[in-house]
């Protein structure tokens, strides 16, 4: 029996049955159409974090608080040990090779007028923050000098979150505005960085590091950053400061990441996120197949008669396997096609309110998965009708 | 005398139900020449269907042999009798088993897709035997626009597809009409004319009068 005269038997047989046909397909379109778009946000999502990583610079170390990640994981709140000196000692230690900027933060109310902002982040640091932390661009003024910092001077950077609520369409530079109590001056503004996981990271006020201590009694430290002068350094600068902060902390108070490891961390994170994502959608898939494999028994059962009268015409077994085999294939293919035609579809509307990014090798998956579903859910029903005796066949009411 | 197109020896066919076998068939033996014209009788239950279901290749004896031509066909297996039975063998049945959502034309194309025939070569025989029979306007149409002895003769046209050695037709007048029946045993006939072998099984002695033999069925035997 030739390829077309199938093609056309398994196109009359679907289109005599165009809703029945239709809902069996929906089930593998809502299958593929579910792969493609929650594997897309899983790697629309690790793209977006790596790049914002990957904006700190690669070479980059930062010290935390706590020990992350290894056997001793204590759980609950960590007390945190490391302290301002600690920056200061490890400046003076490196400085020939890093340098190294040390972040107290608090959460606080701005105010400028009558406008204010209660859960703005206080970032109380150095001078040379932007030189180390290379997302922070200083998009309009300057960041406070040295000795502005070492003066304890009332100036502060802000984000845009910040410009935007307090001092909408002004120019907020010299402009005068709370953070707490005490009134600072904004020096300038720093280019928009976006959020990551929700954390608004422009809702910040960059204030020198010797005012937010003694504006708000800080003496521990949230994280100090290391800029390495040159990346191949990194290793090197890595096992000097463990070092140097070992001297006077145990291993269970800080940890060291770089851009790279904490990368891999995320990498992971995510890669785990969009398998999941994609099993849960492929279980859709699946349920979607016993739609088919249900659907082709019911057309096996109904055309009973005619099976019986294509065996007596003279097909053979396997004439009988390909007509509805194919039938099935052809339902789940074109339900696959049209999956993934709305996944690309549903995946790019995402993309401008979320993060997503469509990938290949998901576009893939989700078409081969369609065409595998059509042949083993297709195959118990083909099977079926192949082995039906002509006799019993056309005796069938 | 002509060669024989068929030959039964000592057939007999058994059904199991579980512990039980039920002897349908108790040794048959029978001849049938080329373009002789049979009509097999017998009430129901006395295994005429079983015969002509055995006659045409759908089932095989229990014991016995059957030789189509000179082809022994008693151990054939599923897809070997399909193949014979697309070229030897066409089928003219009661309820005249025509699919309903096909043309005419495409039902009559039927065996010829399965005997491997090109599109244009099928199509071509397909025409002309429709010319022949008479309903070369209805080519397009669908079965149910066809009335029933119209239909029995796209029936008996697609049987003819192939150009096979014998037609084997069921009660082929068991759901028309005395007037449209008779039409439909006058085609029968004319092929018989023209050389084909038919072997009609029926209940109705008009019917099986018009044939050139009468066999007789009764419990398994041949009277």
């Amino acid at each position: 029996m030739d390829i077309n005269e199938l093609f056309k038997l398994s196109y009359r047989a679907i289109n005599a049955n165009k809703l029945r046909s239709f809902l069996t397909m929906l089930g593998i379109v809502i299958g593929v159409f579910a792969i493609i778009l929650l594997v897309s946000i899983g790697t629309g999502l690790q793209t977006f974090i790596t790049n914002q990583i990957a904006g700190l610079g690669s070479n980059l170390i930062f010290v935390i608080p706590g020990r992350i990640g290894g056997a001793r994981t204590p759980g609950g709140v960590v007390s945190n040990k490391l302290v301002v000196t600690d920056a200061k000692t490890l400046q003076l230690k490196l400085k020939d090779q890093a340098s190294v900027a040390p972040v107290v933060q608090q959460i606080t109310t701005v105010k400028y007028e009558n406008k204010a902002d209660k859960e703005t982040t206080v970032f109380g640091t150095t001078a040379n923050y932007p030189k180390v932390v290379q997302n922070a661009i200083i998009g309009q003024g300057r960041f406070f000098s040295q000795s502005q910092e070492q003066s304890g001077a009332r100036s502060a950077v802000i984000g845009q979150t910040v410009l935007n609520n307090l001092f909408p369409s002004q120019n907020p530079i010299g402009k005068r505005f709370f953070i707490g109590n005490n009134i600072y001056t904004v020096t300038g503004v720093i280019n928009k960085r976006g959020a990551v996981f929700g954390a608004d990271q422009d809702n910040v006020v960059i204030i020198p590091l010797s005012s937010a201590q003694r504006q708000f009694g800080l003496t521990h430290v949230n994280t100090i950053f290391i800029s390495v002068n040159s990346p191949s350094l990194v290793p090197r600068v890595k096992d000097q400061t463990q070092k140097i902060l070992l001297k006077h902390l145990t291993e269970d108070d800080f940890t060291l990441q770089t851009a790279e490891s904490t990368l891999s961390i995320v990498s992971n994170i995510t890669n785990i996120l969009s398998i999941a994502l994609g099993g849960i959608a492929a279980i859709s898939l699946l349920v979607g197949g016993i739609g088919v494999a249900n659907i082709m028994l019911v057309s096996v059962t109904e055309r009973t008669r005619e099976i019986g009268l294509r065996k007596a015409l003279g097909a053979k077994r396997s004439d009988i396997l390909k007509q509805f085999l194919l039938e099935a294939v052809i339902l789940s293919l074109t339900g696959g096609i049209i999956g993934i035609i709305a996944g690309l579809l549903g995946s790019l509307i995402l993309a401008k309110i979320l993060v997503s990014q469509v990938t290949l090798w998901s576009v893939f998956i989700a078409f081969g998965f369609s065409v595998v579903v059509g042949i083993v859910f297709g195959m118990a029903p083909a099977i079926r009708a192949s082995k039906l005796s002509p006799i019993e066949a056309l005796r069938y009411e | 005398m002509k060669p024989n197109l068929i030959r039964l020896e000592n057939v007999t066919k058994d059904y199991h139900f579980g512990d039980l076998t039920v002897k349908v068939l108790k040794g048959i033996s029978l001849k049938i020449a080329e373009g002789e014209s049979v009509a097999i009788m017998g009430r129901s239950g006395s295994g005429k269907s079983t015969l002509m279901n055995i006659l045409g290749l759908l089932d095989t004896p229990t014991s016995g042999t059957y030789f189509l031509g000179k082809t022994n066909i008693s151990r054939f297996k599923e897809d070997e009798l399909s193949f014979l039975r697309n070229k030897k063998i066409g089928f003219v049945f009661q309820s005249f088993n025509l699919l309903p959502r096909a043309t005419i034309l495409e039902n009559v194309v039927l065996p010829g897709i399965y005997a491997g025939k090109s599109p244009k070569d099928r199509e071509n025989t397909a025409t002309s035997i429709l010319e022949k029979i008479g309903l070369s306007e209805h080519i397009n149409k669908r079965p149910n626009q066809l009335s029933g002895g119209q239909q029995q003769r796209v029936a008996i046209a697609r049987a003819l597809m192939n150009n096979p050695d014998l037609i084997l037709a069921d009660e082929p007048t068991g759901n028309l009409d005395t007037k449209s029946g008779q039409d439909v045993i006058e085609v029968l006939k004319n092929l018989n004319k023209q050389g084909r072998t038919i072997v009609t099984i029926t209940h109705e002695k008009d019917i099986a009068r018009q044939a050139d033999r009468i066999i007789k069925l009764t419990d398994g035997k041949i009277e």
